[in-house]
């Protein structure tokens, strides 16, 4: 019995090893079918579009909902100390620095990571990338690549509209509302935010989980069983394990940056 | 090709709007526009105690902020808090008998410097020594003195 046990944790243990292995296999080769990308602006482009544009909307509506809530509920917390001016930094603050990386990335990869895992299962469970290697084109460099550039590209790109919508909504809802003035929102909020320690930290933390997303997502699908079932869990699997690693990698990140004044 | 024109129409409209949510991000935001280090001259402080002072807290005269401090070391010679604080460049006519004191912006606010200028013919020049200073107001030791005095009233 207890043998059995153990044999079951062990091959468990094993197989999540070999996955991480595999996993990173597939991104270094990833990573150098980039360069075979660049001579063809044309596939990333597509993929921009599939995986940026069609993020926008969801990215900017839930930015502008979060920072009209940040807004109200920051208001009524600092209205009791007296400290509503100072309602710009908390809004921008907490957008700057954790929110606007951390939610565009967990939308991103509802949205646009369960797609890329769902598409590439299906192109395997159909067998067009056995069928791309049968014409001897690299389905790494043709179809992976493209779409990890646009992921990796794209992510920044959404977690600064996030911040940026949050910002106008809190605002909105601060001065348009509930009578915030708008000069010490805006003023405040210049005195208190850092470019180097705020703005561009927030950067680099979205930088990192638009990489981290789209290899899950990515390897998830290229790695799934080529069934409708295999595809489907393989989907779920894309969206847990990304929020896992973005709150994660969060709290690490935030640990390093954010740790000594 | 019409189709594909479209596309990148799109796809360019994306990427310009993410690049401008972050020059929103640098200059609406953060105090990239407002203080550059360049244009800057230092005047160096030394104080008792610096309280809660830390770098980049403001500097500032009859009210307006002028610059910011740069550096905060301990001098264990005189144990005194050396204070090096960049003052903007526009400013440069502090005489050279210009009182410094620590103090706190509302009751629970952050530290500044607050700078008063003095009488004196002679500019602080760049690295440039305030002699006068004030040490900052540490609430404890106030509030301290302040129950010892009145016990010792009550006597």
């Amino acid at each position: 019995m207890v043998a059995e046990y153990l044999q079951i944790l062990g091959k468990n243990t094993r197989s999540g090893f070999t996955k991480l292995g595999r996993g990173t296999h597939f991104l270094f080769q990833t990573l150098s079918g980039i360069i075979s990308v660049l001579p063809r602006p044309r596939l990333l482009l597509n993929q921009m579009y599939s995986v940026g544009v069609l993020s926008f909307l969801i990215i900017t509506i839930s930015g502008l909902f979060v920072g009209m809530v940040l807004g109200l509920q920051g208001y009524y917390i600092l209205s009791d100390f007296g400290a509503e001016e100072t309602l710009g930094v908390m809004v921008a603050a907490s957008l700057v620095r954790e929110l606007g990386p951390v939610v565009s990335a967990l939308l991103f990869a509802g949205r646009a990571g369960s797609a890329l895992t769902a598409e590439i299962g299906l192109m395997k469970a159909t067998e067009q990338l056995s069928g791309m290697e049968m014409m001897a084109v690299d389905p790494i460099n043709r179809i992976i690549s493209p779409r990890f550039l646009a992921g990796f590209l794209s992510m920044p790109l959404l977690a600064a509209l996030f911040s940026t919508v949050g910002i106008i909504g809190g605002q909105m809802v601060g001065s348009g509302l509930l009578g915030v003035d708008e000069g010490s929102y805006w003023s405040q909020m210049q005195a208190k935010l850092d470019f180097q320690d705020d703005i561009v930290n927030g950067v680099i933390k979205s930088i990192v989980f638009g990489f981290v997303t789209t290899w899950i997502a990515l390897f998830e699908g290229y790695d799934s069983i080529p069934t409708s079932e295999g595809v489907s869990r393989a989907t779920t699997r894309t969206v847990v394990n990304s929020a896992f690693s973005i709150l994660g990698l969060d709290f690490i990140l935030t640990a390093l940056m954010f740790g000594d004044d | 090709m019409q189709q594909s024109n479209t596309l990148d129409t799109i796809v360019g409209l994306f990427v310009a709007s993410g690049i401008a949510g972050l020059f929103f991000l640098a200059l609406q935001v953060s105090n990239l526009s407002s203080f550059t280090e360049h244009d800057s001259y230092t005047v160096i402080a030394r104080f008792q105690n610096s309280g809660g002072l830390k770098i980049k807290s403001p500097v500032s005269a009859a009210g307006v902020k002028i610059g910011q401090v740069s550096a905060i070391t301990f001098d264990p010679k005189t144990y005194e808090s050396v204070v090096r604080m960049s003052i903007d460049s526009k400013y440069n006519t502090l005489p050279d008998d210009t009182t410094a004191s620590i103090f706190t912006a509302g009751l629970l606010g952050e530290q500044y410097v607050s700078l008063e200028p003095g009488g004196s013919d002679e500019y602080l020049r760049n690295e440039g020594k305030i002699e006068i200073t004030q040490p900052a107001i540490i609430l404890e030791k106030a509030i301290g003195q302040f129950l010892f005095k009145s016990a010792e009233e009550k006597k």
